[in-house]
């Protein structure tokens, strides 16, 4: 069996359907899970205090904006070079995730920096590579809107979301690019040496694999929906023409 | 409830901006995805 089978709407339909409820169920389980053990069953951190508890969501919101764009950037290269409609759907349907994921990064991001560092927004090489990586998600959706065609809106949506996937990187590795700013490089690693206490690691863990699974989750209903409006426009169209 | 200090109203409003966010986008594409797929079947009564 080849992955492109599933290029076939009604295959990916047919398929999806019955995975969705279970990825949902344990996107929830991991979610919830992780964020009770992560709010009433960790310490406080020795120089953040409660703050640390904001990590739970954090991290795991700005890993998925990040990562969110670069599943587009996948699906987007497939699309102009396979033209398969339903990965150019995927990428639309992926775009809104994003924008919450960036949105729940930068909030989250401005209630901790408040009182850590004073501010609830610098400058700072992260957090600006951040906000216009959030600008490029919702010139993203705009751009598919816009454009009546969908076979064009999907052309020029690929195009501006290579050129975004220049920010993604950066906001990833902004940090140590410029190495200075606010923002700390990256909390997490796989080196034991360096990554934060066993305490707070694996909630976390628990927490970034429910807003992975939340995300596989509504991607996978919210293309089932393009590919639907897709099919039903289609038929209108085909109407009107008889 | 953990004590969270003087901390308390930037973590909870760290989680309940997180969570109207969450649940927002969840809600929105459970009711799109029913409202769409009951269009369709419309649509393809008519003209499918």
């Amino acid at each position: 069996m080849s992955l492109w089978e599933y290029a076939n709407p009604k295959k990916f339909v047919a398929t999806t359907t019955p995975v969705i409820p279970w990825v949902f169920g344990a996107a929830l389980a991991c979610l919830g899970l992780g964020l009770v053990w992560g709010f009433f069953f960790t310490p406080d951190d020795f120089r953040q205090g409660a703050t640390v508890k904001i990590i739970y969501l954090h991290v795991p919101a700005a890993m998925m904006a990040i990562n969110i764009w670069l599943m587009m950037l996948v699906t987007s290269l497939v699309w102009l070079v396979r033209r398969h409609h339903v990965s150019a759907l995927a990428a639309r349907a992926a775009a809104p995730i994003g924008i919450v994921m960036t949105l729940i990064a930068l909030w989250t991001g401005a209630v901790w920096g408040q009182p850590m560092w004073g501010t609830w927004w610098a400058w700072d090489p992260r957090l600006t590579s951040f906000l216009i990586l959030f600008l490029f998600y919702l010139g993203y959706a705009a751009l598919w809107t816009a454009i009546e065609d969908p076979d064009t809106a999907a052309d020029l949506t690929s195009v501006l979301c290579m050129v975004g996937s220049v920010f993604a990187v950066l906001s990833r590795y902004a940090a140590n690019f410029w190495n200075q700013g606010l923002h700390q490089p990256a909390t997490f690693s796989l080196d034991a040496e360096t990554n934060i206490a066993p305490v707070f690691w694996y909630p976390a863990l628990l927490c970034m694999a429910g807003f992975v699974l939340l995300f596989v989750a509504l991607v996978l209903l919210r293309t089932q929906t393009e590919i639907r409006v897709r099919r039903m426009r289609a038929l209108v169209a085909r109407a009107a023409r008889t | 409830m953990p004590d969270l200090g003087d901390y308390g109203v930037y973590v909870l409003s760290a989680y309940g901006g997180a969570a109207v966010l969450l649940i927002g986008l969840v809600v929105q594409s459970v009711t799109r995805a029913r409202r769409v797929r009951a269009e369709l079947e419309e649509v393809e009564r008519r003209h499918g």
